[in-house]
């Protein structure tokens, strides 16, 4: 999976919780939750969906290292190498 | 035999449009079974019946609008043959069919002139489309049915007009401050053992199974509530009526606009995490429209969780005839003081807002207290 790939499986999956939110909208590297409004119910509802789709869980230490869009592609593209 | 009328789901609500029936003649039901579907200023409500027995008569048509208290249907108990109580059943007939005349005004018929293509729908959607002149292709999406919600939202949008759910709001928290005198009490509560207990939980847990922070508060109050039980329950005609069922109405952000308090329901019989199951189901439910009229209805206490929106106190507004709203703020890192060391901790503002001729500030300040107590032993909340 390229990191092409990754970004654009997350950008679905954050579209797919928050449909009133625009493509456009999503600033890579603003922080994903206060920058949306996406509070933490549908946070953890993004993360179950990426971990079905891409296959990598993010434990609850590594939330920090996923709060924006640019954050959360480098961690999975990271993670899946490893 | 009994009728079963458009009931009535908040003090604000005059009629709703009866979108869908779950059953159909003959069909036998249970206390609680959801029979139908109605669209209100809240979205898509669920009514449940509350009784069991058999669909004798479906009197009501769908996507017709009725005022609460219609008759919409008739419902045989179980132990009652099928041909009985002839002059009740005809008086109710007499009646719905009174009752259906004036709503027949009310329904929306199909613009075929303004739908060239044919877009899914509800009543009260089309209605309020039409009113505004707004094209109601231009908001379906998907073949999705449009709701009266997306229209209005549509609508305010373009103008400073008022949505029906804030309409509703308007009305209840006016009621709120002309009736009830409010007193506000707040504490700072150490949070740091609950999270790093909950921390530890989760880690030994699939992504599935893990429990938020919200669960493990609401199931804190729920477990105060139990210890101090004043202020689960309502105002009602200058006393005080405790409820034994512990419902907390839980405020929830609707993505585009608006806020629902639904109830947990029976919240007392719940352990931690089917308070996470629960909360996860309802918050699902009342963004996708698909709460029951008893969620809406039958709220003893209201618990608003605004933390995650980044503030650091809620001094909430009571929803009559409720008596109490517990506010959480955000979990922030502060100096926290230990005897004679001072540390960083992660601290919550716990507030409580009481009706002053239901309770004292001495019962609010028990409450507060007791939560505290309660969080600083997260183990035994599970």
């Amino acid at each position: 999976m390229t990191t092409d790939e990754i970004k654009q499986i997350i950008i679905k999956q954050i579209l797919e919780i928050a449909p009133e939110i625009n493509e456009e909208d999503i600033d890579p590297n603003a922080h994903i939750q206060r920058s949306l409004e996406i509070d933490s119910f549908d946070f953890l509802r993004i993360l179950t969906a990426l971990n079905k789709e891409i296959g990598v869980e993010v434990p609850e230490a590594d939330y920090g290292k996923v709060d924006t869009l640019d954050h959360m592609t480098d961690y999975f593209a990271q993670r899946l190498q490893q | 035999m009994s009728t079963f009328v458009m009931p009535s789901l908040g003090a604000d609500m005059k009629s709703a449009v009866l979108m869908e029936w779950k059953v159909k003649e003959g069909d036998s039901v249970k206390k609680g079974d959801v029979i139908a579907a109605v669209e209100t200023s809240k979205g898509v409500i669920e009514i449940e019946v509350f009784e069991d027995g058999i669909v004798e008569k479906i009197l009501v048509p769908e996507e017709t609008e009725s005022a609460v208290g219609t008759p919409l249907a008739i419902i045989r108990s179980l132990d009652e043959s099928a041909v009985v109580e002839k002059p009740a059943s005809l008086n109710v007939a007499t009646d719905a069919k009174e009752a259906e005349s004036p709503s027949a005004s009310l329904q929306s018929i199909p613009d075929k002139s303004t739908e060239t293509k044919r877009v899914k729908s509800s009543p009260l959607a089309r209605k309020k489309a039409k009113e505004l002149g707004i094209e109601l292709l231009t908001l379906a999406k998907d073949d999705k049915t449009v709701h009266l919600a997306q229209v209005e939202s549509k609508k305010v949008s373009g103008t400073t007009g008022m949505s029906g759910m804030r309409q509703a709001i308007a009305k209840a928290m006016s009621r709120s401050n002309a009736e009830i005198p409010h007193y506000y009490l707040s504490t700072s509560i150490n949070m740091t053992s609950a999270l790093h207990w909950l921390g530890e939980v989760n880690k030994n847990r699939t992504i599935e199974d893990r429990i938020l922070p919200a669960a493990l508060l609401i199931r804190a109050v729920v477990r105060t509530l139990q210890e101090v039980p004043q202020l689960n329950g309502f105002w009602m005609d200058d006393e005080l009526h405790l409820s034994e069922a512990i419902n907390p109405g839980i405020a929830i952000a609707l993505r585009k606009e608006g806020l629902i308090t639904p109830a947990l329901l029976n919240a007392e019989h719940m352990d931690l995490d089917g308070t996470m199951d629960a909360l996860s189901d309802l918050i699902t439910r009342t963004r996708s429209g698909k709460l029951r009229g008893s969620e809406i209805t039958q709220q003893t206490i209201t618990i608003t969780n605004l933390g995650d929106l980044g503030v650091e106190s809620v001094y909430g507004v009571i929803y009559p005839p409720q008596v109490a709203l517990v506010g959480f703020g955000r979990i922030i890192d502060t100096p926290w003081a230990n005897g004679d060391t001072l540390s960083v901790r992660k601290v919550m503002q716990a507030t409580l807002s009481g009706d002053h001729r239901a309770t004292d500030g001495r019962t609010g300040g028990q409450f507060l207290n007791k939560l505290d107590q309660i969080l600083q032993t997260p183990e035994e909340l599970l």
